[in-house]
């Protein structure tokens, strides 16, 4: 990596650097390294092998390695699966609405930022970041709690207000929203971070220098602020494209019921009900590295377009 | 003058926003908190807000008389505790060579562990090579795949990377080895970033579900999350049929799961005013330099 620190004018004597980069004082390191790297061959290289399975005809019996090949046999059954579609189209559409609200971070944190009491912002900031410490099985349990057709405690409100109740989590697109609420609720707070610290990091002769041009605060967010925290969010948002094929299975799995499958099975949970529940590895291993494959494609393709618009890369 | 109330407006305009966002945050919580304190017949008409009315107990002393729930509870906390402790170990034994300067091959080694991050294989080349390990159905299995998160060991190098490289020199020659520098030197210098790399292991181990969920299918082994799932998410279709039968009937599960909730979420609640703390500055360093 290029943080490498470089020691200038004070470099160490050539015969003793050769004595202290000797292998006698290197054998610790490489023993450290012995359990670390043993982790990332067995669970990520083998693994990385094993993709293999989408080309067999794999047998339980026989493992991985001993099962016949079957070429594509294994994908060409999948692409005339209409779930697969389903789950495919079900993936980049919940994404692409998740999109939509990648601003709200921004917003939250130029709010934030122009806050002139100290405590209240600093508490806000707490409760902001707390929803990201819930896991989505709790997120999922409290969604059931607020917002259920018949028990939840926000048809009840309405009900009691003499309204009609809300299917949240039954009628597809309700559940489209509240999926994509429940994705604000526990992202939002953290995403705001990254913004706020690029914010703190703006020159503060700018801001002085505007104001004595008498420059309004909308004017100092629109042309100082902003243009400050671009790279961030052009760098966020890039990665949000690379993203696009690749859903995280919590989400989705804690929030999906019986009522809105049609939309609600997306690849990860599509994988893990074929893959594991069904025992069809190889079909569910394909679903997947065609899913790895696309996300690594558009996230090469993020990188390369980040380089173009930023003049620096992600990575 | 006319600048001046201008600007007070949208202070007032931001100081409102935000807080409506910030109670937004944390309503739903409290709003559970309060009704696993409620009584039935309050839950059921819809008077809970954010306080309890008809105080009681009775959902909690459910949920800590059911024996699966406390078992899933006591194999949670062993499991978060050793699992801590190893990543936390690996991660420091890795972050640390990487970090050495001469230190020959560690930037082919640091490069393999970057690769890792780019291609996910998927989740069933991974349920394979648990399976294959004989790891299923084990507690082992909830483990042993994610002792080392390659994005905290890139945090945890770069912090370990900023220290003057004086200090090794002169240990050195003090006739220090790389062990005793580590443990008396790097890592009392860097409990920071060690305590943010241990909480967030913790966190993180305490709220996943979805490897347990995959690998576990002996109710004896379920982990909290994992059986809050099944007792939450996934009854659910069943309660809502049965309360279209039977309206008004017993509305005790919406307490209980009220209080299920509570219960797996207080030990993040108590610990996160210093996760918060450490975990904002540990972040920031490794995703502006990382």
């Amino acid at each position: 990596m290029q943080t490498e620190v470089r020691r200038s004018g004070t470099e160490l004597p050539v015969k003793r650097r050769n004595a202290i980069t000797g292998f006698k004082r290197q054998w610790p390191l490489y023993l450290l390294m012995v359990l670390p790297m043993t982790f990332f061959i067995t669970f990520k290289y083998i693994p990385m092998l094993g993709v293999v399975v989408a080309f067999k005809d794999y047998n339980i019996f026989k493992g991985i390695w001993a099962s016949e090949w079957v070429g594509l046999d294994v994908f060409r059954e999948i692409f005339a699966m209409p779930q697969f579609y389903k789950a495919l189209r079900n993936t980049l559409m919940l994404n692409v609405i998740s999109l939509l609200t990648f601003p709200i971070p921004i917003i939250l944190a130029l709010m934030l930022n122009e806050l002139r009491i100290n405590w209240y912002k600093r508490l806000s900031q707490t409760l902001l970041y707390l929803p990201h410490f819930i896991s989505w099985v709790i997120v999922g349990g409290m969604a059931i709690q607020l917002l259920a057709t018949h028990t939840g405690s926000v048809n009840e409100f309405i009900k009691s207000l003499g309204g009609q109740p809300i299917p949240f989590l039954e009628n597809t697109i309700m559940w489209i929203l509240t999926y994509t609420g429940a994705g604000v609720w526990h992202y939002a707070g953290w995403g705001t971070i990254l913004y706020l610290a690029a914010l703190t990091g703006i020159n503060k002769e700018l801001y002085e220098a505007a104001e004595v041009d008498g420059a309004s605060r909308l004017r100092k967010i629109w042309h100082i602020a902003l243009p400050g925290i671009k790279p961030t969010i052009v760098v966020l948002f890039i990665i949000q494209i690379g993203r696009m094929a690749d859903i995280s299975f919590e989400q989705p799995y804690a929030l999906q019921n019986g009522y809105v499958m049609d939309v609600a099975q997306v690849i990860s949970t599509y994988v893990y009900t074929v893959g594991i529940q069904s025992a069809q590895f190889a079909l569910a291993a394909a679903v997947g590295l065609f899913q790895s494959v696309v996300g690594l494609v558009l996230l090469l393709t993020a990188e390369l377009i980040s380089r173009k618009v930023n003049n620096q890369g992600i990575f | 003058m006319i600048r001046n109330s201008f600007e007070k407006v949208i202070d007032i305009v931001i100081i409102v926003l935000i807080g409506i966002f910030s109670l937004f945050c944390v309503v739903p919580m409290i709003h559970i908190f309060a009704l696993s304190f409620s009584g039935n017949r309050a839950i059921m008409s819809g008077e809970v807000f954010l306080w309890p009315v008809e105080w009681n107990f009775h959902s909690y002393s459910a949920v800590f008389g059911d024996a699966s729930m406390m078992r899933s509870l006591v194999i949670t906390v062993i499991l978060v505790a050793t699992y801590t402790a190893v990543a936390l170990a690996m991660t420091i034994m890795a972050a640390y060579a990487l970090s050495r300067r001469n230190f020959k091959g560690r930037n082919i080694m640091f490069g393999l562990i970057i690769v890792t991050m780019f291609f996910n294989p998927g989740i069933i080349p991974n349920y394979l090579l648990i399976k294959e390990l004989r790891l299923l159905d084990s507690p082992m299995s909830l483990i042993l795949p994610l002792m080392i998160n390659a994005f905290l060991l890139i945090i945890m190098r770069t912090s370990f990377t900023g220290m003057p490289n004086e200090l090794e020199d002169s240990a050195w020659i003090d006739g220090c080895g790389h062990f005793r520098f580590l443990l008396r030197i790097v890592l009392p210098l860097q409990l920071p970033i060690l305590a943010t790399i241990g909480l967030y292991s913790a966190v993180d181990r305490w709220n996943m579900f979805q490897d347990a969920l995959f690998y576990i299918s002996d109710k004896d082994f379920y982990p909290l999350q994992l059986k809050l799932y099944q007792m939450v998410i996934n009854s659910q279709v069943n309660d809502a049929t049965a309360q279209e039968g039977f309206n008004a009937a017993t509305p005790i599960p919406q307490g209980i799961q009220s209080a299920s909730i509570m219960f797996a979420t207080l030990p993040i609640l108590l610990v996160y005013p210093w996760l918060q703390k450490y975990f904002i500055s540990g972040m920031l360093t490794g995703a502006v330099k990382g």
